[in-house]
């Protein structure tokens, strides 16, 4: 058990002596197995590459946003029930995502997202979570350390405004509702649409 | 369990290694993981919380030192074993080399006898269990007190349905704790709040000073 990459498994808890399998063969492995069984997999990687890059972006929540900061009956109808309203602009989440909570921020409140057990995001709706949001740092310390880890990711939040972190370990989801910038009276609602950020929604950022 | 993945308020780590427009994939081979997985999650091969929860049993060295998607990959390919789809001899003998699998689970418990349903504004308390199977409870509330302010729609309960254990769906609260209360002088003022399944949950009786 000195070697960390020789773990017994579930299977063979006996002494392993090949070197651990380059991590595409790894895969191409698993690949080969499922198609044995008839589930099809290289048809679904392309279906799923086309939902990952076309489908589940985060312009879907920014559309969410525009539209709540332009439309007063939508906004209370987001926060109320999130996964109800985004279903009307055509926003679907997964069947195991039961409920969508918005968070709305004020000058006085700041939200921020994390899932420190996992990854999970309502990622239909603000896109497949970027890559610190999954790393160790940002799940070990986010709950923690709330106004530190924003300042060191450049979110300098005045002191005054309260930080409240929601950890995503149910399979609720969460996404916040960005404050709109002062300088955009007057826009439309695709401009506003156009500035808002999976940061932002995340809570890692003000617009 | 008590995992090496229940990151929440270590200490240790540093700087997020945060990047504008940062992407969710590094790699063609960690979007086909991600495609493969969800495959399986979707013709029932197994469900999420299986998935997690073999996560999860990765052997500590390894799930730290391994990316995202290499987890994913060894929740994947350790319960296509364990459920038979293929040995592991086969895998390797697949893979040309050694698969790291996760390993074995311990067993898993159905819902606490003793539930109740909680309203916005109770105050709750974490229940100081210790569960050797899967479990969705961050260790940094067990025993700590906060109050509910959300209540979501039953769920399957993960305790359970990791281990293929009968169990009631049952709702989570959106539980608010204080982040001062949960790391006593060692953290940033700001409020937590995490999504609590009800098993892990009991209510904390107010002292009887306001006479109602």
């Amino acid at each position: 058990m000195s070697d960390p990459t020789r773990s017994p498994g579930p299977v063979a808890p006996v002494a392993r002596v090949a070197p651990v399998a380059p991590i595409e063969q790894r895969v191409a492995a698993i690949e080969s197995v499922l198609d044995d069984h008839g589930m099809a997999p290289g048809e679904f990687i392309v279906q799923a590459a086309h939902l990952v890059e076309e489908k589940w972006v985060p312009e879907n929540g920014a559309r969410v946003v525009a539209r709540a900061w332009t439309d007063p009956a939508f906004r209370s109808r987001l926060l109320a029930d999130g996964k109800a309203a985004v279903a009307e602009l055509g926003f679907e989440m997964p069947r195991h995502h039961r409920h969508l909570v918005v968070l709305e921020n004020t000058p006085a409140v700041h939200n921020v997202i994390c899932c420190t057990l996992c990854s999970c995001t309502a990622f239909t709706i603000i896109g497949l979570p970027p890559d610190w949001y999954k790393d160790l740092e940002y799940r070990a310390r986010v709950v923690r350390e709330s106004r530190t880890v924003l300042k060191e990711m450049g979110l300098d939040l005045p002191a005054d405004v309260e930080i409240r972190v929601w950890d995503t370990t149910a399979d609720t989801r969460y996404m916040v509702l960005p404050m709109r910038p002062a300088h955009s009276a007057g826009w439309s609602e695709d401009e506003l649409a156009a500035i808002v950020s999976r940061d932002a929604m995340i809570g890692v950022a003000r617009l | 369990m008590d995992g090496i993945h229940d990151l929440g308020g270590k200490q240790g780590f540093g700087p997020v290694r945060h990047t504008v427009d940062a992407p969710a994939f590094h790699a063609a081979w960690e979007k086909r993981v991600n495609a493969l997985y969800s495959l399986a999650v979707r013709l029932g091969v197994f469900n999420m919380d299986e998935y997690r929860h073999a996560i999860e049993r990765m052997e500590p060295r390894h799930y730290l030192s391994a990316s995202y998607y290499e987890r994913s990959l060894t929740s994947l390919a350790t319960l296509c074993v364990e459920k038979g789809l293929v040995t592991r001899d086969e895998l390797e003998r697949r893979a040309r080399g050694e698969f790291p699998l996760a390993l074995a689970s311990a067993n898993g418990r159905s819902n606490a006898p003793e539930r109740e349903r909680f309203r916005p504004g109770d105050r709750v308390r974490a229940r100081a269990d210790h569960v050797p199977g899967h479990v969705r409870m961050p260790a940094y509330i067990r025993g700590k007190t906060g109050v509910v302010v959300g209540e979501s729609p039953a769920y399957p309960f993960p305790d359970a349905h990791a281990h293929g254990v009968d169990a009631a769906d049952e709702p989570t609260y959106d539980v608010r704790f204080s982040s001062t209360d949960l790391w006593p002088s060692s953290a940033d003022p700001a409020y937590v709040h995490v999504g609590v399944f009800q098993s892990y949950l009991e209510r904390v009786e107010e002292p009887a000073t306001s006479g109602a």
